[in-house]
């Protein structure tokens, strides 16, 4: 009876319950992302989550920590599947091994593990990689019906033995994402509504991608829904970046792009309802949310239009993980009877 | 339609209202013995009036109210008292209070005792009359109704009648109101003269249709301004800044009386005690008590203060794989030291436990700041925050961030997905505040006492030295007169430094005697037995936490 205390009771909910159900939602945008690109993809989740699993336990292990209960918390695995997610799918097979072992091992373990990483592991593994690895992270695969394609076993042929059929080239069954582009071709002095009338740009913001990205978004309505994440962030943050858009673009459409775009391009989708959404990352009081995912919108926007690279989120969000412990000082809410002057 | 307002957060755990609700409330039967504790309201303990071997009639006074914050203790029935002394109440510390124990000659006779008409009487009698009755909060604060209805500084607008009952499991204030409305109503006629309010508005939630009825029929008997509302069921809506809120949107802070801003808020059962108490003289010698959790009858019982639980559990057919008992709910309930406690005027409920029923909870996780605790928080809280500090002992941000707002309601461990015990955190840090406050107060006191002391041996040092002075200036000048020379004035100086180091030496001395005193204060032996079962209490929570802290997956960092 050491340990008998009220509550007696607990609501049947889990930490791990909760993860899982967020891997689940990334579901609907994996689907969409092999029916368009074909099942690479597969092939790097599948290699993050070993990788992610067997960083987790060994770090738990040198650490001194209970391993199982910390590895059927499905958080390695999150992590792994956003990152495998973020970045290209055809590519060695170390590079997505590299990541998610920076992701966990750095980002999480040595921040103190599970809970008080202040730093989303994916986006930091994003991050190392897009810095150490930048050709790599170049090559995104051409989408279904858009050039050269690869089977299966050609593209595992590629990841493990970077071996390409004969007469292809990288630069064949490749090219640079929708965002990164518009920005070249921008560069370049092209007007903005002739450069989208390309194929690769499809309807929205990316011919395959843009659909992706509707799944991300099927899978975050699910996670409201289900009440795994509050409206604050990915409203907030799709709010602020439809609304900075929509000014630029109406002040000089010839170089700015209409809002939409920015919505269904990159990680916009995945970022606002998976990646910002990391509890442990990003503020808790309701008015910090969203200022935080406000200033992630701006400075996406920011990043994409006027940074070095294509796409914002990741850095968007690493920047606003450092302001959350300030947010949240400056955000409290006033407590039950104390929200007037007391008389 | 009144419009109701809503509070923040809450919960919905399962109710179990249903297994404890199909009989009415029954009569328990005489008990062998009954162990009367002295002390069942917040206060000071009463005095006992009575000696082993006395015979004693039901009803009659055993323990009468000690100064201010105090209540009346009676015997329950007609019997000897065979014993006054120390046992093992229910009390979260499991330490032993005083009691009385009774061995009832099964005629339950009534000491004489008459009613008076309270239109008729002062306001002040009526007090009186509570609290030589025993009134006290049976909602489970057991705070003596009589200082309720005290006259305050601000008029009363509004009395507040509790029925909401948002713990699950308990169901006594339900069947109370279903079978005895009327008497809860000339209650609330009784509290609303003394107290002068212009409306009473009774909030029942809205999972009891029968009693809710019963208390509008009853409502309309009543020529005062009686309004029976019902209230959502959400936990934890029967708490008293919860339930005024909701019915009048008015938000009673921490730390500050729901008089001052109109209102004054009651139980059902204390209204309905209270007009025993007035209209017949009856003090409380029983209460209705729910019987539920691992029984096979799970019921409402009428049970005489001081009869054992393991009588009641027993009653109510308790099986056999309950291995302990509850106080109270299953959200803010107590656990019991020992079945052998006895029930007192808090005990609104008992639940058998098993494991079963209430499965220990997993192993705790990391907190992942998910924030479900802030959601359902009705103080409106941030736990996580309050937990980070509780753990890492920054008690000072701990008060900043409105430690002390949080009414214990559980809802926050209740929703913790890392199964965090959330509530347990904030107990301890509560009691650490207490414990460093109160040492700071006796180390405040001993150094005051030793100022004191200090400034009076240097009053003496210098009265005596002044003393000193003029004898030797008589002495010098008798002398300076029988020699007619001039006198060596350095003698005077020289001696001086002496007295002034020996007066030193004898202050450095006293010093240290002081110091050894200024310690005493923490000596145990001079301890009420109040102060012992509070200091036991901290303690117990101590070791809990300690416990719990090496039971936790991640230890905390330090």
């Amino acid at each position: 009876m050491s340990a008998f205390f009220s509550p007696f009771i607990s609501k049947p909910d889990s930490v791990s319950a909760i993860m899982l159900k967020v891997i689940l939602a990334l579901i609907p945008g994996i689907a969409l992302y092999v029916w368009y690109f074909g099942p690479a993809i597969l092939v790097s989740i599948t290699l993050a989550s070993l990788t992610a699993l067997a960083t987790e336990a060994a770090m738990l292990k040198l650490r001194k920590r209970p391993i199982a209960p910390f590895l059927k918390d499905n958080s390695a695995l999150l992590t792994a599947w956003l990152l495998a997610l973020s970045i290209p799918p055809l590519a060695p097979w170390w590079l997505i091994v590299v990541g998610t072992a920076f992701c966990i091992a750095i980002a999480k373990h040595l921040y103190g593990g599970f809970g008080n990483n202040p730093f989303n592991p994916a986006m930091v593994g994003y991050a190392v990689l897009i810095v150490s690895f930048p050709v790599q992270m170049t090559h995104w695969i051409t989408p279904q019906g858009m050039g050269a394609e690869l089977g299966f076993g050609q593209q595992w042929q590629y990841i493990f033995s970077g071996m390409l059929p004969d007469g292809l080239t990288l630069d064949a069954v490749t090219m640079a994402t929708p965002l990164d582009t518009l920005k070249t071709q921008l560069h370049l002095a092209l007007p903005a509504n002739e450069i989208l009338t390309q194929p690769i740009f499809g309807h929205l913001a990316g011919h395959g991608s843009e659909m992706i990205a509707l799944g991300f978004l099927i899978g975050g309505l699910y996670l409201l829904a289900a009440r795994i994440i509050s409206w604050h962030l990915p409203v907030a943050f799709l709010g602020t970046l439809f609304l900075i858009a929509g000014i630029f673009h109406m002040v000089d459409p010839t170089h700015y792009v209409a809002p939409v775009f920015h919505w269904f391009s990159g990680a916009a989708m995945l970022g606002a309802f998976f990646i910002l959404t990391d509890p442990i990352t990003s503020p808790t009081t309701r008015k910090g949310k969203l200022i935080f995912a406000a200033g992630a919108g701006l400075l996406t926007y920011l990043i994409r239009v006027y940074g070095a690279f294509p796409d914002g989120i990741a850095f968007a969000t690493l920047l606003m993980n450092i302001c959350v412990p300030l947010i949240d000082a400056y955000t409290q809410p006033k407590v039950f009877g104390k929200k007037e002057k007391q008389s | 339609m009144t419009t109701l307002f809503k509070f923040h957060g809450g919960v919905h755990p399962p109710t179990h209202k249903a297994e404890s609700t199909r009989t009415p409330i029954a009569q328990m039967p005489l008990p062998k013995k009954l162990v009367i504790p002295f002390h069942q309201h917040v206060g000071n303990i009463a005095k006992p009036q009575v000696r082993a071997g006395d015979h004693v009639l039901k009803g009659q006074i055993i323990g009468l109210p000690e100064d201010g914050i105090s209540s009346a203790v009676h015997a329950s029935t007609s019997g000897t008292i065979t014993e006054i002394g120390m046992q093992v109440v229910a009390h979260a510390s499991g330490l032993p209070d005083l009691c009385a124990t009774l061995v009832p000659d099964g005629k339950d006779e009534w000491i004489a005792h008459s009613g008076i008409d309270f239109r008729v009487a002062t306001h002040a009698d009526v007090r009186q009359m509570l609290r030589l009755a025993g009134v006290v909060g049976l909602g489970g604060a057991v705070f003596p109704s009589d200082l309720k209805l005290r006259p305050g500084t601000h008029k009363i607008d509004t009395l507040i009648l509790n029925g909401a009952e948002c713990e699950p499991y308990i169901t006594c204030d339900d069947m109370l109101m279903r079978e005895r409305a009327d008497e809860i109503i000339r209650g609330a006629e009784i509290m609303r003269w003394v107290l002068g309010a212009d409306t009473i508005l009774v909030g029942i939630e809205d999972n009891k249709p029968e009693a809710i009825a019963a208390m509008q029929v009853a409502a309309q008997t009543s020529s005062d301004n009686i309004q029976v509302i019902a209230v959502p069921t959400l936990y934890p809506g029967g708490g008293a800044k919860q339930l005024i809120r909701v019915l009048t949107g008015i938000e009673v802070a921490a730390g500050v009386r729901s008089t001052e801003k109109g209102v004054q808020c009651f139980n059902v059962a204390t209204a309905q005690s209270i007009y025993r108490a007035v209209q017949f003289g009856e003090p409380l010698v029983s209460r209705i008590v729910t019987v539920t959790g691992n029984v096979s009858d799970a019921q409402n019982l009428e049970v005489l203060i001081g009869t054992p639980v393991s009588d009641v559990v027993a009653y109510a057919g308790v099986l056999p794989d309950t291995d302990s008992y509850i106080m109270g709910g299953p959200m803010m309930g107590l656990p019991l030291p020992a079945a052998s406690v006895s029930i007192v005027k808090a005990a609104n409920c008992i639940i058998a436990s098993s494991p079963k029923l209430f499965p220990p909870a997993p192993p705790a996780m990391p907190c992942i700041r998910c924030t479900r605790c802030a959601e359902v928080c009705p103080a409106e809280l941030q736990p996580q925050d309050l937990y980070w500090f509780a753990k890492a002992r920054e008690f000072g941000k701990a008060q900043e961030f409105s430690l002390f707002d949080c009414i214990e309601c559980g809802a926050c461990s209740y929703v913790c997905p890392s199964h965090i015990p959330l509530v347990q955190y904030y107990r301890f840090a509560k009691s650490e505040i207490w414990a460093r406050e109160s040492e700071k107060n006796a180390s405040d006191a001993a150094r005051e006492r030793f100022e004191f002391r200090e400034h009076r041996i240097e009053r003496e040092k210098r009265e005596k030295a002044e003393k000193l002075a003029a004898k030797e200036q008589a002495a010098l000048a008798a002398k300076q007169e029988a020699a007619k020379i001039s006198a060596a004035p350095t003698e005077t100086p020289a001696s001086a430094p002496i007295d002034e180091k020996q007066a030193k030496i004898q202050a450095a001395i006293e010093h240290a005697k002081q110091q050894a005193a200024a310690i005493k204060p923490k000596n145990t032996e001079q301890l009420t037995p109040q102060q012992m079962a509070e200091i036991a209490d901290i303690e117990a929570r101590r070791a809990r936490i300690h416990e719990l802290a090496k039971s936790e997956a991640e230890p905390p960092r330090e």
